[in-house]
């Protein structure tokens, strides 16, 4: 029992939906995240190549959030909770970066 | 003055209004959202202690190998591109023999990140580097062991997943069973994603 239909003829039909360009900006992010941290980034300053390690982290689990577990199409209240989530941790954990 | 064979398509053609629905079964989502909450305190920890000494934690950090983490993120997202592929197959009437194969690949990149994970840990303990060595390497075999461990839940549920994706027809339940197991095993992708630059990257 399935609740909704996936219109597939050939077995690469199924890489045809928003979740595939989305895991390509996530590994492609996660290529320019390990650039930034292992100096092949170059950004020499340390705390600005983080900041953008950091948010670049929070966008990855975001997309993961709202396309791969499917709550884009999730009733309001937990779309809120994931978009709350990424908010709030991105800016605490920011907080305590920032006064190490 | 409408001429015939011109007038507008009726309103029940235009392409339906995505209906909002819950993933899984509603309890997975307390269980899913908990354990984040959970996981995000302890990277807020981490990094509160860090606070203490900043330098002591760039050089224990400088011990790691960023190469390994950042391959172990890579296999978690192929497994789960492979877990959202599978989920696909099984909404599709043509398709769906190809559900078993794709929770079995997914698992495979999982039992990687597993083995890679052993390796890293084997390198660190025959350089004397355990948990007890500082407060980083503390966190960072505490951390990354919570992680491994979901993850070791994560291959169970894929094999309920690939069992169940080997049914001909699943029942309302199974089917909830199924998508929330794929959620579960998200999130243990979704956590990685965090820890890796936090624990590897953040300088």
């Amino acid at each position: 029992m399935s609740v909704h239909t996936v219109s597939a003829d050939r077995p690469a039909d199924l890489l045809k939906s928003s979740s595939t360009v989305v895991w390509l900006f996530l590994i492609v992010a996660t290529v320019v995240s390990w650039a930034l941290g292992t100096d092949h980034g170059g950004i020499e300053n340390h705390t600005a190549a983080s900041l953008i390690i950091l948010a670049v982290a929070f966008v990855k689990i975001r997309f993961i959030g709202l396309y791969f577990m499917e709550l884009k199409d999730a009733p309001l209240v937990l779309r809120a909770i994931i978009e709350a989530y990424c908010l709030v941790v991105f800016c605490v954990v920011t907080g305590f970066y920032l006064a190490g | 003055m409408a001429s015939l064979g011109t007038a507008p398509p009726p309103d029940d053609t235009e392409a339906p209004k995505k209906v909002k629905r819950i993933p899984g079964e509603e309890g997975t989502w307390i269980f899913i959202f908990g354990d984040m909450t959970v996981f995000a305190v302890f990277f807020s920890v981490f990094l509160q202690s860090r606070i203490g000494d900043p330098d002591g934690f760039a050089r224990d950090q400088a011990e790691l190998n960023q190469n390994f983490g950042a391959i172990n993120t890579a296999l978690l997202l192929v497994s789960s591109l492979f877990v959202v592929l599978a989920m696909r197959a099984v909404q599709s009437t043509t398709q769906r023999h190809l559900a078993p194969r794709l929770i079995a690949a997914a698992w495979l990149c999982g039992a990687g990140f597993l083995a890679i994970k052993i390796l890293e840990y084997t390198e660190k303990i025959q350089h004397d580097i355990t948990p007890q060595t500082s407060d980083f390497f503390m966190y960072y075999f505490v951390l990354t062991g919570l992680h491994a461990f979901h993850l070791v839940i994560g291959l169970v549920v894929l094999v309920v997943l690939y069992k169940l994706s080997q049914k001909p027809e699943m029942t309302k339940n199974q089917y909830s069973f199924f998508e929330g197991g794929a959620c579960f095993w998200h999130m243990v992708d979704l956590l990685w994603i965090v820890l890796f630059p936090l624990i590897f990257l953040v300088r």
